[in-house]
């Protein structure tokens, strides 16, 4: 059997939902609508039995700085230590990566033109971490899957375009289908929706934007794929431009994906959503 | 030869909102590294100890570090600061980012969650 992408998912990484599970707050009202959601999220995944799941995330000055600040970067380690992001390490194991994988993708995305920073080092903080958490059963003895984290500027502009993220995917998707073997990978979008952290409007949100992102990821992703940074942000808030992180996700399946799951939740000041999709 | 400061492709601005750009970056750089040197807990620790010799490291021009003095969290993002580094002074200074947002929006923090859909979610 080859190789296949065998799900995807799109989801927020929002940092407070770590403290929270790190705390044990999960349970409480505040937290458990979205904590509810995960449950057949997780059992789903189980079924799935994914070998590796292709994180895509924005590092938040963890690991990157603006001395240098690569628009795609991919790790291509064994294993990815948990980053202090400027309040401590987070409780969580070590994650595991699979180096032959990450090289095989690397070499297949750069020779379809996608020039990515390569990392040897990569510690990952709660854009990579909170989707983790929320999807997969860890313990002492780490995660049932290994990760490849696939790093995108969505905070210094000039940022990739929401088609550039797509096209992206679908390499991705080549890429997994030469890979000799059989494994499952998984591959989650991660960041938004919408929010915005700065300036007088500070704590926008827009439901009936994230509610169309969520319908139009399913129904007709390149068109949303094709929306402008500057659209987006106005309707949505500075920082929900992440959600291009999810067209990498969406560009990676194929047509005949079916949409699994599908939750919101807006507590705050950032709108959380969760969508998955299988293939058939 | 004078050559005058190309505009840029930049995006048409969106009204109480900074798009966090090249300009910016180039212009928050100190602030910006300052913060990265967060993520270390003795740097955290040398910071809470003598925040004046900690800024002295960074090369701060006089009007950035009163901003770091005076917890000015607006004044730090219209100086280049990303928000994203921005978090890290604000927890070594005890200020979670709902505190920083409630003064960026000239609110009390209280009545800022208020204004909030479940405000326990924090």
């Amino acid at each position: 059997m080859p190789s296949k992408v065998v799900a995807g998912l799109g989801l927020s990484h929002v940092p407070s939902v770590g403290a929270a599970y790190d705390r044990g707050r999960m349970q409480t009202p505040a937290w458990k609508p979205l904590a509810d959601a995960y449950v057949p999220v997780r059992e789903w995944l189980a079924k799935l039995r994914p070998d590796v799941a292709i994180v895509v995330y924005n590092d938040h000055g963890a690991d990157f700085m603006f001395d240098k600040y690569p628009t795609f970067a991919i790790g291509a380690a064994e294993r990815y230590p948990i980053a202090d992001e400027g309040f401590g390490t987070r409780p969580l194991p070590e994650v595991r990566g699979d180096a032959d994988f990450s090289f095989h993708l690397i070499e297949s995305l750069v020779a379809d033109e996608f020039d990515l920073t390569v990392c040897q080092e990569m510690g990952v903080e709660h854009g990579f971490l909170v989707p983790m958490n929320l999807c997969f059963e860890h313990g002492p003895g780490g995660w049932p899957v290994a990760t490849v984290p696939l790093q995108v500027n969505v905070i210094q502009h000039p940022l990739p375009t929401g088609m550039r993220c797509y096209k992206l995917g679908q390499a991705i998707r080549k890429a997994v289908e030469s890979y000799p073997g059989d494994l499952r990978v998984v591959v989650m979008g991660t960041g938004g929706m919408s929010h915005q952290l700065q300036g007088k409007r500070f704590g926008f949100m827009n439901e009936k934007f994230d509610q169309m992102f969520l319908d139009e990821l399913e129904g007709n992703p390149e068109k949303l794929a094709a929306m402008s940074h500057r659209d987006l942000m106005e309707q949505a808030g500075a920082e929900a431009v992440e959600l291009i992180m999810w067209h990498v996700m969406r560009g990676a399946l194929s047509a005949k994906a079916k949409r699994v799951h599908r939750h919101y939740y807006a507590p705050m000041t950032t709108g959380m959503g969760l969508i998955t999709f299988e293939e058939k | 030869m004078h050559r005058r400061r190309p505009r840029g492709l930049g995006l048409k601005p969106i009204p109480d909102t900074t798009i966090f750009d090249l300009r910016h970056s180039q212009r928050g750089w100190r602030l910006n590294k300052l913060c990265g040197s967060l993520c270390r807990p003795e740097n955290r620790e040398a910071f809470k100890r003598d925040e004046e010799a900690y800024m002295a490291l960074f090369s701060l021009t006089e009007k950035e570090k009163q901003l770091i003095r005076a917890r000015d969290f607006a004044g730090m993002i219209a100086a280049g600061m990303n928000i994203y580094f921005m978090l890290k002074i604000g927890s070594v200074t005890g200020n979670s980012l709902y505190r920083m947002g409630a003064q960026m929006r000239g609110e009390k923090y209280e009545d800022f969650l208020a204004t909030r859909n479940m405000k326990d979610a924090v």
